[in-house]
């Protein structure tokens, strides 16, 4: 059946799921992800600590397999303070299996850039580097480092895993806490519940203006585009930032199970947009496929859940997180050509 | 490592997060499931629809047409005239279009005509001798599904060709005669005895002969009659037997212009047939409207754009040679026709009665312990044996809805039966699974995908000619179709659960063997099985 089996490949299109799935049996191994292969590097493997269903764990695991492949298996990965590093690491056990380096909180955007000039004064410059941190870690405590190594271009691929607050220490708010989101430190009291009206620090804008080569958001709910984002930074050199969403089903009060889905919604919603840009310009962006009302991402989480009460729905607020969606929406054209 | 030498809180060594069996968090856990696709559910035939689609969908038609086959001997039939219920079941009807199994079904059968593809047989003779009445759809499915199982079976067939209905009562437009001729021969060639011309009228006689079962499957032939008043009857039909002039070569003039009088589908298939005979308008008079009618939409439609014009609501109160008068219906509120009182006249050199079929049931007559209903069919239990032991029915002898595929599933369901009857057992049928809901697949990763349309032949050549009306699918239209397949409940290693486990904790075996949980880590998360396009992974609660 050999001129079947080509007939089974690409030649008439894969049409049962598209390519939305992590792989396929009748799909090319091309266009399969490095997540559907056996030999993915599991740059974090089983018995870590994070919790059910952990946005962070799935997106780092899914960031760091794609970028060991795009760097031959030669890479080096510093990490900041955060979720990330407390449920990987508790003493005396490790949960990584690539070479792996913490210091401290504040600083890892340094340390890459540390550990980039020490391969490149060694001759070792076939070995990249990666940074990564939670959004504490970056748009806060780490920020100035990290601000400093886009500046001198350093040649470190800096990822941020955003769960919009710090969860590991008890669900407190940060710089990347959305409005009115309900966190430790901005409870659902008062006249104005929830975290302030803002919209945070947009992390992957203030990369944007510092001119690098290359950034990107990215979310665990599209695993090709993540992968295929990952891949094109570690083909760049100098400084790239790349921004994923990962829900945090303790923090967000969301059930174990939908953390994908909520990721999902949030980028259908056009809360939270997908995009490239290069040097300062919006060079590609994601088109919503199915759009939804940021009302179908809020509301299974329990940080909104204020904005629910029965009888007492806070449409005012609703309104305005729409017109934050609305916005993104005209900004990035996520609607596709032409359309807003 | 000597410790006197570690640094202050580095005294352990370096280990795995491995030795930490996050397992013991689990409340829930996360299980494989094969539930039962809702086109199998429906199938009449009780084909394994999925399973032949999941092979065809990797291009490997001969696997697909292997298990298309254990269920049903004639695909390329089917997927001709079968009224394809599995679509109006499918789950992708809810998401966009039904996948058109009845399109790839037929590519199949046709694929396996044209490579000249053998059923995998392999049980050993049983030493037991079947006798089958009828080689209808029924009769020629248990033949087939018999011999597969090891016994010795004759057919005997009273006309003068195999195939029955398929054959007398559906018109070659829509099923070519060298596709039923090459579906029969397959069957016969498995080593079953024919025998045509050969009016069974004495059971006890075939027993005493040496046959350890039976299984009739005589159809129903007898057209039923009307009683119109006519000042000077003109020519009239019935549409059995036209159908079955038409086949031998021996089909009488009809004249310019036809009525043919009832709603069915032999109704649509009579004046269809009446118009390719060359009469210039053919009509169709029907009591009730087209809601009520017992014919398939697709079919009125079919008959409709060849010209075939359809008078709903009147029926025929008197006859005057070629002067017909019918008086218009009303529906009541029970769904019920109701005259009106009200007239018209209509012209038509032939009448032409499509009112049904009843069952030539005389050769039962004296056979003790069999039933006839007052409706003229014949009482079967759940094994579809008749009161007389050993002695079984089916197809549209029997009360069901009278269709090929039904046919061709009392057929294998008779089979089994016998098989077990004459084993001195019972067949127990192997448990259902629990259907598989529109509501447990993940539909956001399916790609919008249209149904493929089958093209259809020119007008005036369906106007002229037998040629078949409908076209099949080329090989890049049936790998499409089947690729639309949603393999609703049942695995199809896309890897999501690989993938999006944030644990590790699911284990790809690699193709075809589909994957397993780690249980040490898993920690019960559920996202496999809500990313799970197809609702192949249940989570059930951990006991203890």
């Amino acid at each position: 059946m050999n001129d079947q089996a080509e007939t089974g490949g690409q030649r008439v299109r894969f049409y049962q799921t598209g390519t939305h799935t992590v792989g396929n049996r009748l799909m090319d191994a091309a266009t399969r992800t490095v997540q559907s292969s056996i030999d993915r590097s599991n740059a974090i493997t089983s018995g870590h600590r994070a919790c059910q269903g952990c946005g962070e764990a799935l997106g780092a695991r899914y960031a760091l397999d794609a970028a060991m492949r795009a760097a031959g298996g030669r890479m080096v990965a510093v990490n900041a303070t955060g979720c990330l590093e407390v449920f990987t690491t508790p003493y005396p056990e490790t949960s990584w299996q690539i070479a792996w380096l913490h210091s401290v909180f504040g600083n890892a955007p340094a340390v890459a850039t540390g550990v980039a000039a020490a391969m490149r004064a060694t001759g070792r410059t076939d070995v990249r580097v990666v940074a990564q941190g939670g959004d504490g870690g970056t748009t806060d405590i780490g920020f100035g480092c990290l601000s400093g190594m886009f500046e001198r271009n350093d040649d470190v691929l800096y990822i941020c895993y955003d769960n919009e607050a710090y969860m590991n220490t008890g669900v407190q708010r940060s710089s990347a806490t959305p409005a009115f989101a309900r966190t430790a430190t901005t409870p659902a009291v008062g006249p104005h519940p929830g975290n302030v009206f803002g919209t945070g620090k947009n992390l992957p804008r203030i990369a944007m203006a510092h001119e690098i080569p290359y950034v990107a958001t990215a979310s665990v709910a599209d695993l090709h585009d993540l992968e295929a984002k990952v891949t094109r930074a570690m083909a760049i050199g100098g400084a790239r930032y790349i921004h994923i969403m990962v829900p945090c089903p303790l923090g967000w009060g969301s059930a174990s199970q939908d953390t994908i889905k909520l990721a999902r919604l949030a980028v259908e919603s056009g809360l939270f947009p997908l995009f490239e840009a290069e040097h300062g310009d919006v060079t590609a962006v994601k088109t919503i496929r199915h759009q939804v009302p940021v009302e179908a991402y809020l509301r299974p989480q329990k940080r909104f859940a204020h904005l629910f009460r029965e009888g007492h729905e806070d449409h005012q607020t609703l309104a305005a997180i729409q017109a934050m969606a609305d916005a993104n929406i005209r900004r990035y054209g996520l609607l596709g050509e032409g359309k807003a | 490592m000597n410790d006197a030498v570690k640094p202050f809180a580095i005294t352990l060594d370096p280990g795995s997060s491995k030795l930490n069996h996050t397992g013991s968090w689990r409340t829930e856990r996360p299980v494989y499931v094969d539930k039962l696709p809702p086109c199998n559910n429906q199938c009449p035939a009780g084909e394994n629809i999925q399973g032949w689609l999941f092979e065809a969908e990797s291009g490997d038609y001969e696997a697909a047409w292997q298990i298309l086959m254990r269920d049903n001997p004639m695909p390329a039939v089917m997927g001709r005239v079968c009224y394809h219920s599995c679509e109006t079941a499918c789950n992708r009807a809810k998401l966009d279009e039904a996948v058109s199994i009845h399109a790839v079904e037929r590519f199949l059968g046709d694929y396996a005509i044209e490579k000249g593809l053998r059923p995998a047989v392999s049980a050993d003779p049983s030493g037991k001798r079947v006798l089958v009445i009828g080689a209808g759809p029924s009769g020629l499915s248990a033949a087939y599904h018999l011999t597969r199982m090891g016994h010795a079976v004759t057919i005997r067939e009273a006309g003068p060709m195999a195939g029955g209905m398929m054959r007398f009562g559906i018109p070659k437009y829509r099923l070519p005669r060298a596709v039923l001729d090459a579906e029969i021969a397959r069957i016969l060639d498995m080593g079953v005895t024919l025998e045509l011309n050969t009016k069974v009228t004495d059971i006890e006689a075939a027993f005493a002969e040496g046959f350890d079962a039976i299984f009739a499957a005589v159809g129903a032939h007898l057209a039923k009659r009307i009683d119109i008043p006519a000042h000077a009857a003109g020519r009239i039909l019935d549409a059995v037997s036209l159908l079955e002039q038409v086949e031998t070569g021996a089909a009488p003039a009809l004249g310019r212009r036809v009525i043919v009088y009832g709603g069915g589908n032999t109704a649509m298939d009579v004046a269809r047939s009446a118009r390719r005979l060359g009469a210039e308008e053919a009509m169709i008079v029907y009591r009730r409207s087209r809601k009520e009618m017992p014919a398939h939409e697709f079919e009125a439609r079919e008959a409709e754009d060849e010209g075939v014009l359809i008078h709903w609501l009147r029926t025929i109160k008197e006859i005057d040679e070629t002067r017909f008068t019918v008086e218009k219906m009303l529906i009541d509120a029970e769904g019920r026709p109701q005259p009106t009182g009200e007239f018209e006249t209509l012209e038509a050199d032939t009448l032409i009665l499509a009112l049904g079929q009843d069952v030539d049931t005389s050769f039962l007559t004296r056979v003790a312990g069999v039933e006839i209903a007052k409706d003229g069919v014949v009482g079967v239990d759940a094994r579809m044996m008749t009161g007389r032991a050993g002695l079984f029915a089916g197809g549209d002898m029997v009360p069901a809805e009278r269709t090929v595929t039904v046919g061709i599933g009392h057929g294998k369901k008779a089979a089994r039966h016998i098989d077990a009857w004459l084993r001195g057992a019972a067949y127990g049928a192997s448990e259902r699974h629990p259907l598989a809901e529109f509501e447990g697949l993940n539909t956001w990763y399916y790609d919008d995908a249209p149904r493929s349309v089958q093209a259809e032949l020119a007008m005036v050549r369906r106007q002229t000619s037998f040629d078949e009306v409908v076209e099949g699918l080329t090989e890049d239209t049936a790998l499409y179709e089947a690729r639309r397949c949603l393999s609703c409940g049942n695995c199809f290693e896309c890897d999501n659960c690989f993938g999006v486990c944030p644990d590790n904790a699911v284990i790809k075996l690699g193709p075809g063997n589909r994957f397993r949980i780690d249980y040490d880590f898993c920690k019960g998360c559920g996202l496999c099985a809500a990313e799970c396009p197809c609702g192949a992974i249940q989570m059930v609660p951990e006991i203890g």
